[in-house]
């Protein structure tokens, strides 16, 4: 399956590349703000992405927004400090499938992505 | 400053290093800064903006902040690295926006981080912004946050700026 992870943090692609492998995905594309996503996703065709809501230049929002307008069904998770109830409401309306609130412990990130994936009927 | 501003933050390094590496975090007592010069020489820097302003800084000593990283991305790197900068900008990152959650009723957004590395720099805030020092213990050393907050409805105008 191939993984598109969206974040601004090296750090923090590294940690969810980390758990990722051990979850036996190992087909794994990086991106470091919505713009440098769009511009992958072309070549790449991910299959499942993480998204930040928080980065430069495009930020998750607008990347999801963007994102659906074309593709309604690849599941989208978004992996962000941004923890509002309100916030959450405004991300799953724009289209994310799954929600994971920063700091995330190994086996909350694998439970939202097992999940996520089950319920969009993906293939892992 | 209102203490319910600075609770969240106690609170929210607390979680921050426990749930991503395991470190337990004993809060001193908070008091009021008195200087501008940052507590340590590594400053990871947020500021806040909409319903509330200010600026976040998470200050440590550099022994303690390589120590910190390496718990955090499981890799040994010095100070001097980029990728040493990047994990203390998400770690003020998520102690902010995890603090963030709880003024639910304010619409509050953080900046991306900047982090300073380099003895005796200062992180210059408005000056009408009281800055409240928020010791933390860890088997690492101590790191301090910075915390300076108000309602944006306070007066007056407010700026910020890093030097180094």
């Amino acid at each position: 399956m191939r993984i598109l992870l969206i974040d601004d943090s090296k750090t923090m692609r590294n940690i969810q590349k980390s758990v990722l492998k051990q979850l036996g995905y190992n087909e794994l594309e990086e991106a470091c703000d919505g713009q440098d996503a769009l511009n992958k996703i072309g070549s790449f065709k991910p299959e499942l992405c993480l998204v930040d809501w928080n980065m430069p230049v495009m930020d998750g929002l607008t990347f999801v927004k963007t994102f659906r307008e074309t593709d309604k069904s690849t599941p989208l998770i978004m992996v962000t400090t941004e923890a509002e109830k309100s916030r959450v409401i405004e991300a799953i309306k724009a289209g994310v499938n799954n929600y994971v609130v920063k700091p995330f412990t190994p086996d909350l990130l694998s439970e939202r992505i097992t999940e996520t994936l089950s319920k969009c009927g993906a293939n892992s | 400053m209102d203490a319910s501003f600075i609770t969240p933050f106690m609170t929210s390094i607390q979680n921050v290093f426990s749930t991503m590496f395991q470190l337990p975090v004993e809060i001193g007592e908070p008091r009021i800064k008195t200087d501008s010069k940052t507590s340590h020489d590594v400053s990871g820097i947020i500021g806040v903006s909409g319903e509330m302003v200010g600026t976040i800084v998470l200050s440590m000593p550099i022994d303690a902040a390589e120590s910190i990283v390496a718990l955090f991305t499981g890799m040994e790197m010095l100070a001097d690295s980029d990728d040493f900068a990047d994990a203390v900008g998400e770690l003020i990152n998520m102690i902010s926006g995890n603090a963030k959650a709880e003024f639910q009723r304010k619409s509050v957004s953080i900046s991306c981080p900047s982090v300073v590395i380099g003895a005796g720099h200062r992180v210059a805030s408005s000056s009408n912004i009281p800055c409240v020092l928020i010791p933390c213990n860890t088997d690492c050393g101590e790191v301090v946050l910075e915390v300076a907050l108000r309602n944006a409805t306070e007066t007056a105008s407010t700026s910020t700026s890093t030097a180094a």
